[in-house]
């Protein structure tokens, strides 16, 4: 019963169950995202196949269809395998949340990284690390109350009958200046071995992390995935303008609610699972829409361009330079070439 | 007059603690193009949103079909009820027929999210509105008129039986705005009952069925163009002493200024050079 329309404005209509279901999809927006997935699948494959223990794309093929010898199914099954999917899923995350930021502050700088959340998370972790001595567990429960609480913070400074776009940037930009002198002053305090292990969690890593990882945070997103659906056709809406959006049957201040608590849990399950992963966020909402030539903000496209992102981050971390750097300040040098570009590309207009 | 779709009862309309609209009560009657004229600041913006349930009165209420229009469901408000305000916000690279088919909002689901019937009214709202032809086009890349002709076509697809719209010939040059007064005058006579809030007077007692005049937050004159229209009038919500004659083409009200060009009343051009009979150098 499905059913595919070509709808001439360079669109195809997808209709299903009778026309139950149905969808308007760009032919641009479908290729782009094809070709984001696909890449994210051949650097997943590359972050299996690279590494001390030499395997052969053949070795993996074998492993995926139930062959292969013990020490091959350790090494693609319960290291690599799920490493590469954690980039992956976390990618996707922040590519939602920075998509959603961006939309609700009509602002490419409006992201959860710029805006202070992941420095009131390492607020958070330091309070944790210096107060509780807590390890892994404790710090992302620490992690996760200090983002949403700045999160929190940030809104109700915002809010003056209503949260404007561009305070709640500004206002974000501020508040992380203030957490971050608070966590000058807390790594100060101190003792050597928490300090370090304090900056360690502040780069940002997949070190370490797998399987048990891999099914929390997958279990979250899934959580957060229906939430993100039903808010996301509202918030193209509100792009539109307060007026427009309320004119055609938005909610506005719910919805705006609503896609910052979303926004934010879906950061904070990251920071909380790896520690602060800058740019992603930031860099993966703008080269989705330019790559699907779409406009505004597309939660899908922005999803695959952050999985692809961090797993080809990930995968340099590890792999390009000949010795391991975290995660995290790949992306702050991929962050740094995005700017460059930003600019070459604005300066050309 | 109780059977009018949409009425305002009695309602303060205010910005913080600035009352901008005090116990107003209006009907818009169906099936009219309502005009809403009067000078600047006078709260016309504030009352076309007042109606369209963007800003919420302090007392009193909007009415739409019988109901507060705040205790109906805000998607079945936006089904009858369209709204083009004065400056609107298109995504940056938006396309022509992508921002039209955002009129279609309040027709669709999670579940529906394109139907024949939205395809079919967004291919009507460009045609009517003559811009089919840029369906592909990047908003921002066309003229103040195509891209004003855009907007109300994304309102038309809306397919709501009542039609609020701000100011929408402002940025339009005379041609095209006649061209677009036209078409809300056809979708007028087509059914729809039409609210625009209008500068230019001759226009509005040409196209009104129905006229608003506003001044300071209050309504002073209502009814018919020819009737709601007068010398009085004009001079006290315009300070305009004016002359009033029949529109030669529609018979209609036409309002001529009287000020005589009074050259040199606190302008820069020095008086020696208007002495000699008024020519400029
Ligand atoms: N969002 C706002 N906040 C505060 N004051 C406003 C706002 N919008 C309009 N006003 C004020 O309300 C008055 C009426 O404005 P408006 O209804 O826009 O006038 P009009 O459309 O007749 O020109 C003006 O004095 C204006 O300054
Ligand atoms: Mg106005």
């Amino acid at each position: 019963m499905n059913r595919l329309q070509d709808v001439g404005d360079g669109s195809v209509a997808l209709a299903m169950a009778g026309g139950r279901l149905s969808v308007r999809l760009s032919r641009r927006g479908l290729l782009a995202s094809g070709l984001m997935l696909a890449a994210s699948l051949v650097f997943v494959l590359l972050s299996l196949t690279s590494g001390d223990y030499a395997i052969t794309p053949g070795d993996v093929v074998r492993v995926l269809a139930g062959g292969g010898d013990d020490m091959l199914r350790l090494v693609v099954l319960e290291w690599r395998l799920p490493r590469a999917c954690l980039a992956v899923v976390l990618g996707m995350a922040l590519g939602i949340s920075g998509a959603i930021f961006q939309s609700l502050t009509r602002n490419p700088l409006g992201s959860p990284d710029i805006m202070g959340f992941s420095v009131g998370s390492y607020t958070g972790v330091l309070i944790v690390m210096l107060v509780f001595s807590g390890g892994y567990a404790e710090t992302s429960v620490g992690a996760l109350v200090g983002g949403i609480g700045t999160a929190a913070a940030i809104y109700l400074l915002t809010w003056r009958r209503g949260v404007d776009g561009f305070r709640l940037v500004v206002v974000g930009i501020g508040v992380a200046a203030m957490l971050s002198a608070a966590n000058v002053w807390l790594i100060r305090k101190a003792d050597l071995q928490v300090a370090i292990s304090a900056a360690q969690w502040a780069a940002g890593s997949l070190n370490g992390l797998g399987r048990e990882q891999l099914a929390a945070t997958s279990f979250c997103l899934l959580l957060l995935l229906p939430a993100v659906f039903v808010l996301s056709r509202p918030m193209r809406q509100l792009e539109l303008g307060q007026a427009v959006a309320v004119a055609s049957g938005v909610l506005p201040e719910r919805t705006r609610l609503f896609l910052a608590l979303v926004g934010v849990a879906l950061v904070a399950v990251v920071t909380a699972t790896a520690g602060p992963i800058a740019f992603v966020a930031l860099a993966a909402p703008q080269l989705a829409r330019r790559l699907s030539r779409s406009a505004g903000a597309l939660l899908l496209p922005s999803a695959l361009m952050g999985g692809l992102l961090l797993v080809m981050a990930d995968w340099a971390a590890q792999h390009a330079l000949g010795f391991q750097l975290p995660v995290g300040i790949m992306t702050f040098n991929i962050g740094g070439l995005y700017f460059l570009w930003l600019l070459a590309s604005d300066g050309r207009k | 007059m109780t059977g009018n779709r949409l009425q305002a009862h009695a309602v303060t309309l205010r910005y913080g603690e600035r009352t901008v609209v005090q116990d107003l009560s209006v009907t818009i009657p169906d099936g009219s193009f309502t005009v809403i004229v009067g000078p600047n600041a006078c709260g016309k913006s504030t009352l076309l949103k007042a109606l369209s349930r963007l800003l919420a009165p302090r007392q009193g209420e909007i009415v739409l079909d019988g109901a507060n229009i705040r205790s109906l469901p805000t998607k079945e408000v936006a089904r009858r009820l369209g709204l083009l305000p004065q400056t609107p916000l298109a995504p940056d690279g938006i396309t022509v027929v992508d921002l039209v088919a955002r009129g279609r909002y309040p027709h669709q689901s999670l579940f529906r999210q394109w139907s024949a019937t939205d395809r079919q009214a967004v291919a009507e709202a460009m045609a009517v509105t003559g811009i089919s032809d840029l369906a592909g086009e990047p908003v921002d890349q066309l003229s103040g008129g195509q891209r004003q002709r855009v907007w109300i076509a994304m309102v038309l697809a809306q397919e709501t039986p009542l039609l609020l719209l701000d100011e929408p010939t402002t940025f339009l040059d005379i041609a095209h705005q006649i061209e677009l007064l036209d078409l809300l005058a056809g979708l007028n006579t087509a059914g729809r009952t039409v609210v625009a809030v209008l500068h230019d007077l001759n226009q509005a007692c040409r196209y009104a069925t129905h006229l608003i005049a506003m001044h300071k937050g209050t309504i002073v004159a209502e009814g018919p163009p020819s009737v709601a229209i007068s010398e009085e009038l004009v001079a006290t919500v315009f300070g305009l002493p004016a002359l009033i004659i029949p529109d030669p083409v529609t018979g209609t009200p036409l309002i001529v200024p009287r000020n005589p060009v009074r050259r040199g009343s606190g302008l820069t051009v020095p008086a020696d050079v208007l002495s000699q009979d008024g020519a400029r150098p």
